[in-house]
């Protein structure tokens, strides 16, 4: 491929940088703290779990710029080339004067040790940018990635409820909107520090030469996870392809076959038209990470990482969606669940990339639902994710028991990959849709899993927990919403 | 009673009683405010990785550092032999070497440090070590430490009355086990200290501690040089929780030692994992009680039975098990009592002080007690609860021996009790169970008696430091740490209420072992009575000197003098407070002065066990109500409402903070925050990803929280405040009661539930499926 640029270009607040010669490795966090003598932005675990170094990347889109709070402690830094970064520092005005969030944050009593607090004011800087009334779950979605171990969070749910009053879609910005077009590039990014190579190729046809370049190369997308292997296992990784300026893996798309997703669309960016769709699978997504994970984590990403607690599989399984990888020999459909071998591998051909996943839409007379169970309901790795689909020859309620057609169900945290219940589904098929055939069925889990026990659950709690949830599957056919499963109510203070 | 109000200033800014915010918020706000990790560089640096043991008991049989001496970048690594004084750092009993020689005792435990131009190489660089072990058996819980005998401290019986004559002609007796899970305390800035070296033997310390005076003196006998060589200052910590009482020392004592060793700054600051796995958590207990009681639920006679994880060391387990055995009564008259208190040495990281510093444990057992007692008569808890409670006149004697002269519960618990609506509430609980298959509703009340001292009667001192410069502006110091609690402003609105001027005019100041000496941690929710007390005696000082001075230079009686907001009242004449301040200087009146304070009245004989250990008690109670689903274990707290004792509140804003932010942290104890340790001693919950303390949307949707009105202490603390930073942590338990509650539903309030802390999905689906299986037979 053409010899691309080896600075990396942005705006830190106001000012351009031109990064040249940095260990490609260096995360936004460490070039903050460690290069520009920012020290507002804090570490609090290094992982994307805390929020505590939670910064706003401002990126062009179209006619306005969007604005999203992300951790900068897991981002790389080369994925800022042609973003505005914004941290606390930029937050006051240049006469010293506190934003409004930070004078709401100040009247509420907002800090008390302070150190998570820099993290709390750009999550809701990012939610003041957003234009439109803002609901009680929009604030708590915007906070839940930001942990505060002091306040207990009411004055800072407070906070966020005088911020959402106070804007009413006219959000305050101090700082000047950059000069976007100092940031265009002719070529990809394409770094090369020490023997570390760093690509940002900007078309899919770019990102195949460079997977047969350097098919041993690691593919970047949201970094979520990989961010990790740097700092938590001090890991170099040499050669990297981002994947996310890639504008073709990032489109989501409707169409009567159903959703066709980017394997780069963010969950955040893919949620509108996935509620809208397949509204348990949109609730499901709000419990995956935090807000600033779901502005850069990706389905793709949580696809081809092959983690067995992933939790798109499972329901992307049960409602038999297709993945599409792409190499220079050309594209290769296949079933997703046969993507997952086993445990750490997945059948993926040298020089392959996740290009897109297609999932149908569940027909007339089908059942779909996914759970999560975990210790923590927000922002946390499921025990258990199980996923159901069952096709009906009729709707539950109208006059007589159903028949069940066919079924497909999916956990995770079940076993070393996302796995099916194949002889719970057996079970089912082709008998009726009630409370016996649930019974004999849910016993068939045991056929199905010998889950282990770990940290975050045992194996027999596992093991109950898929049971049970096959039950609420059936019951909430029949039950209110709300009889069946918790309907949680958000957190206000006021 | 004109001697227990105090008027509320109408004209000074910042006086006691005021919601004054807390001083540094616009700083933290704007990233200013200042943590140790992000000091300014200086030339020449080093940063400090600390390496250690990946084993829970063994012996060190090798350790071949040469390839991290000969990594790029690595300037020195400091072993045990590199200690010139003693290789100890011990807050009470010499147990907790600096760096592990030959033997380590838990997985965590330091070997060795790398120090480095950057934290990056020095990791980087202790990953070359090669060690090797020679494992011995490990023991790692309670339950097999109790089973040899194994020990930090000799165990303690604290005996009140005839216990076992008493369950041996009770009409009822029952007898139960329950589990109490530890809890880490995730402060979010994590352990660091900055060491500069002096002139002379001096080294400066920048320590994120709650007790700097303790790292000054580990500090010393670690690079053998007195005291007085070592300053330790202390600005802020980004969160404490007890977490940084003891565990300080030890990394601040190893940049200590790089900075004496290199001649440079030296900086250590603790990755998140690192610092999970290195340092100590709350003890987890495992506990067992026999109690007999009447047909009224009244207990007659109960042993306990309280057994706890202290790790490999003693730290300051002594006095934290202490006081769990007095807390086991919380606010319930036991006549005949035996509590016996087992301090178990296991192959864990040696767990230490932790906001409650034990008292939570004892408490949750008598609750636990309580509702078992319920559920066996049939009865609400809440009815046994408040016929257990402690009386006015008669059955107002602790086990300990000491009488409870300021119960207020009955009071407070009416109030709260009508306040949340509770027997309405619990009726429409029942009639929802009743109708709703798959999802409980849950309510409990608990209340809090939480004494307000430190056991160990020597640390209940404070002293102060307040100059007036020749301008009119105060300085303030004092031996308390800021961590977020909002100490420094309550304790200078003391000063300012005092003498009688806006708190803008002081300066609040870091804490520092050149200032104030010997001070104790601030700790045991003691923070504002002792250093607000030592501050207010210092400014009296000054009051004093100013109004003599005054007398004199004006021909006046002192009695004639008289301060005002921001001025003196001399006669007829009024003058500006600085400019009696310029005058006082001309006329070479000291403008400087300390503050003394130490708690009266206190005293505990170790021996017998028996005395008055606390100045006073802290009260409040809470109301839990929750929302259970029975096929999965999970639930959401949909309710709480909390009637909190502070006494005359020095700052509600501040004491409100303490309020909600001690019960979020406390039912993240009993609910999500799990730590799990496996068979060979390896923490798997590490980090946050793994460790779930709460999130905002683990609020209570409704949360309803009221300080006490009209309410003094009836002790003379600074002005007539009281106590508030550890005794909210312990409503939660009424999060953990809702919850067995709701699980009872599935006994028709019958059985007796068998959860166990902390109530995890997974917890209480398993209590859930015993109630079932209890139900059912």
């Amino acid at each position: 491929m053409a010899v691309g640029s080896q600075t990396i270009r942005f705006f830190l607040g106001e000012e351009l940088q031109e990064v040249r010669g940095l260990d490609t490795n260096t995360t936004v966090l460490n070039y903050l703290r460690l290069q520009a003598g920012r020290r507002g932005t804090k570490e609090g675990c290094a992982e994307g779990d805390c929020g505590a170094c939670t910064v706003v990347v401002g990126r062009p889109v179209g006619d306005h710029v969007e604005y999203r709070a992300v951790n900068a402690c897991i981002q790389l830094l080369p994925t800022l080339d042609g973003c505005q970064l914004l941290t606390v520092e930029d937050v006051r005005s240049s006469t010293g004067e506190l934003h409004p969030v930070q004078q709401i944050l100040f009247n509420r009593n907002g800090t008390q040790c302070g150190f998570c607090t820099p993290g709390i004011v750009m999550s809701l800087l990012a939610l003041s940018q957003q234009t439109g009334p803002i609901s009680t779950y929009e604030r708590q979605l915007a906070l839940v990635g930001n942990l505060c171990r002091c306040t207990g969070y009411g004055p800072i749910l407070d906070a966020a409820q005088d911020v959402s009053e106070k804007i009413e879609g006219t959000p305050e910005q101090p700082w000047q909107t950059p000069a976007w077009n100092q940031l265009q590039r002719t070529s990809p990014l394409s770094i090369e520090v020490g023997e570390k190579q760093f690509f940002a190729p900007q078309s899919v046809q770019e990102l195949i030469q460079l997977l047969d370049e350097f098919p041993q190369s690691i593919l970047l997308a949201g970094g979520t996870d990989v961010g990790l292997w740097v700092t938590k296992q001090q890991q170099a990784l040499d050669t990297v392809i981002y994947l996310g300026e890639i504008a073709e893996l990032q489109t989501t798309a409707f169409d009567q076959k159903g959703l066709v997703l980017g394997a780069m669309a963010t969950y955040q960016a893919a949620l509108p038209l996935i509620a809208e769709h397949v509204p348990a699978l949109g609730a499901l997504i709000e419990r995956i990470g935090s807000m600033q994970i779901r502005n850069v984590g990706t389905i793709g990403g949580n696809i081809a990482n092959g983690s067995p607690i992933g939790d798109m599989p499972p329901p992307l399984i049960a409602l038999n969606a297709t993945l599409y990888l792409r190499n220079s020999s050309g594209q290769r459909a296949l079933p997703l669940e046969d993507f997952f071998i086993d445990y750490g591998k997945q059948d993926v051909r040298p020089g392959e990339f996740v290009e897109k996943i297609h999932i149908p839409l569940p027909p007339k007379h089908s059942l779909f639902n996914v759970y999560k169970v975990s210790k923590r309901f927000d922002q946390d790795i499921s025990a258990v994710c199980g996923a159901f689909y069952v096709q009906l020859d009729a709707m539950p309620g109208e006059g007589r028991e159903p028949l069940i057609v066919a079924a497909r169900i999916c956990f995770g945290g079940m076993a070393g990959t996302p796995a099916r219940a194949f002889h719970v589904e057996q079970r089912l098929q082709g008998n009726r849709w009630n409370e016996e055939t649930i019974n004999k069925a849910r016993v068939m889990m045991d056929q199905d899993y010998a889950p282990i026990t770990d940290m975050r659950a045992s194996a027999s709690y596992r093991l109950q927990v898929a049971k049970n949830l096959l039950r609420r599957f059936y019951l909430e056919s029949y039950m209110d919403r709300g009889a069946a499963r918790i309907d949680r109510q958000p957190a206000v203070s006021r | 009673m004109t001697a227990l109000t105090f008027k509320k200033s109408g004209s000074i800014q910042g006086g006691v009683r005021a919601p004054q915010p807390h001083d540094s918020a616009a700083k933290q706000l704007s990233g200013q405010a200042v943590y140790i990790c992000d000091m300014p560089d200086v030339t020449g640096q080093v940063h400090i990785h600390v390496a250690y043991s990946a084993q829970a008991h063994a012996r060190v049989i090798k350790m071949d550092l040469s390839e991290v001496r000969a990594y790029p970048g690595v300037i020195c690594v400091l072993t045990a032999d590199d200690i010139p004084g003693e290789n100890d750092v011990s807050p009470v009993t010499p147990s907790d070497p600096v760096f592990a020689k030959g033997l380590v005792e838990y997985v965590g435990q330091s070997l060795f440090a790398v120090v480095a131009e950057s934290l990056a190489v020095a990791r980087l660089a202790a990953k070359r070590a090669v060690i090797e072990y020679q494992p011995f058996e490990a023991l790692i819980d309670v339950e097999t430490a109790l089973a040899r005998d194994h020990y930090v401290l000799p165990s303690k019986t604290l005996r009140k009355g005839n216990a076992a004559r008493a369950l041996e002609s009770t009409p009822h007796r029952l007898q139960g086990a329950l589990k109490i899970g530890g809890q880490d305390h995730f402060y979010l800035e994590g352990q660091a200290a900055f060491a500069m070296p002096g002139e002379d033997q001096d080294v400066t310390i920048y320590s994120s501690t709650q007790h700097p005076s303790e790292v000054q003196h580990c500090c010393a006998r670690v690079l053998g040089i007195p005291d007085h060589c070592v300053t330790v200052e202390v600005r802020r910590l980004g969160g404490g929780f007890g977490g940084k009482e003891s565990q300080p020392a030890l990394f601040a004592a190893i940049a200590a030692l790089a900075a004496k060793k290199t001649g440079q700054a030296a900086k250590l600051v603790l990755d998140r994992d690192d610092d999970m796995i290195m340092t100590g958590k709350r003890h987890d207990f495992m506990t067992h009680y026999d109690v007999g009681f009447d047909s009224n639920g009244v207990i007659q006679g109960i042993e306990m039975t309280l057994a706890s994880r202290c790790g490999m060391s003693a730290d300051l387990s002594g006095a934290i098990n202490d006081r769990t055995v007095f807390h086991a009564d919380n606010a319930y008259f036991l006549e005949h009592v035996t509590i016996h208190s087992h301090r178990c040495k296991t192959h864990t990281v040696s767990n230490t002080a932790f906001r409650g510093f034990g008292g939570p444990q004892g408490m949750m057992v008598i609750e636990r007690v309580l509702e078992d007692i319920a559920r066996h008569l049939g009865e609400d808890p809440l009815l046994i609860r408040r016929r257990n409670l402690y009386g006015q006149k008669e059955r107002n004697i602790t086990p300990y021996g000491m009488v409870i002269e300021d119960n207020i519960l009955d009071t407070l618990l009416d109030q709260l009790e009508q306040d949340a609506d509770y027997q309405k509430r619990r009726q429409q609980i029942q009639a929802f169970n009743w109708e709703s298959p798959v999802l409980k509703k849950g309510l409990a009340l608990t209340p809090v008696k939480f004494g307000i001292s430190f056991t160990t009667k020597h640390l209940n001192q404070a002293g102060a430091l307040i100059h007036i410069y020749s301008d009119g502006s105060i300085m303030l110091n004092h031996g308390g740490i800021e961590m977020g609690q909002g100490l420094y402003i309550k304790v200078a609105q003391v000063v300012a209420e005092t003498l009688q001027v806006d708190i803008d005019r002081i300066k609040i100041t870091a804490a520092s072992t050149a200032k104030v000496p010997n001070t104790s941690a601030t700790a045991a929710s003691s923070g504002s009575d002792l250093n607000g007390k030592a501050a207010e005696v210092a400014a009296q000082k000054l009051k004093k000197r100013l109004q003599v001075f005054a007398a004199e230079h004006y021909g006046e009686t002192t009695e004639n003098v008289c301060f005002m907001p921001n001025q003196i009242c001399i006669g007829n004449r009024v003058i500006p407070f600085d400019d009696l301040v310029k005058q006082a200087y001309l006329n070479r009146v000291s403008l400087s002065a300390t503050g003394f304070y130490r708690t009266p009245e206190i005293n505990f004989d170790a021996d017998t066990q028996q005395g008055r250990p606390f100045y006073y008690f802290a009260y409040g109670a809470a109301v839990s109500e929750v929302l259970v689903d029975t096929l999965t274990g999970e639930y959401q707290v949909s309710r709480v409402d909390i009637l909190h004792d502070c006494g005359e509140s020095l700052n509600p804003a501040m004491d409100k903070g303490q309020i909600e932010g001690g019960f979020i942290q406390g039912m993240g104890w009993l609910t999500t925050e799990e730590l799990v340790f496996d068979s060979s001693g390896q923490l798997k919950t590490h980090a946050p990803s793994t460790y779930k303390i709460p999130t905002c949307a683990d609020r209570p949707p409704v949360m309803n929280i009221n300080i006490l009105e009209n309410n003094p202490n009836r002790v003379e603390t600074v002005y007539r405040s009281k106590a508030v930073g550890e005794p909210p942590l312990m409503l939660a338990i009424s999060v953990f009661h809702a919850l067995s509650d709701a699980v009872a539903s599935l006994g028709d309030y019958r059985q007796r539930p068998t959860l166990n802390a902390p109530a995890t999905p997974e917890a209480v689906l398993m209590a859930c499926e015993a109630m079932h299986r209890e139900v059912n037979g």
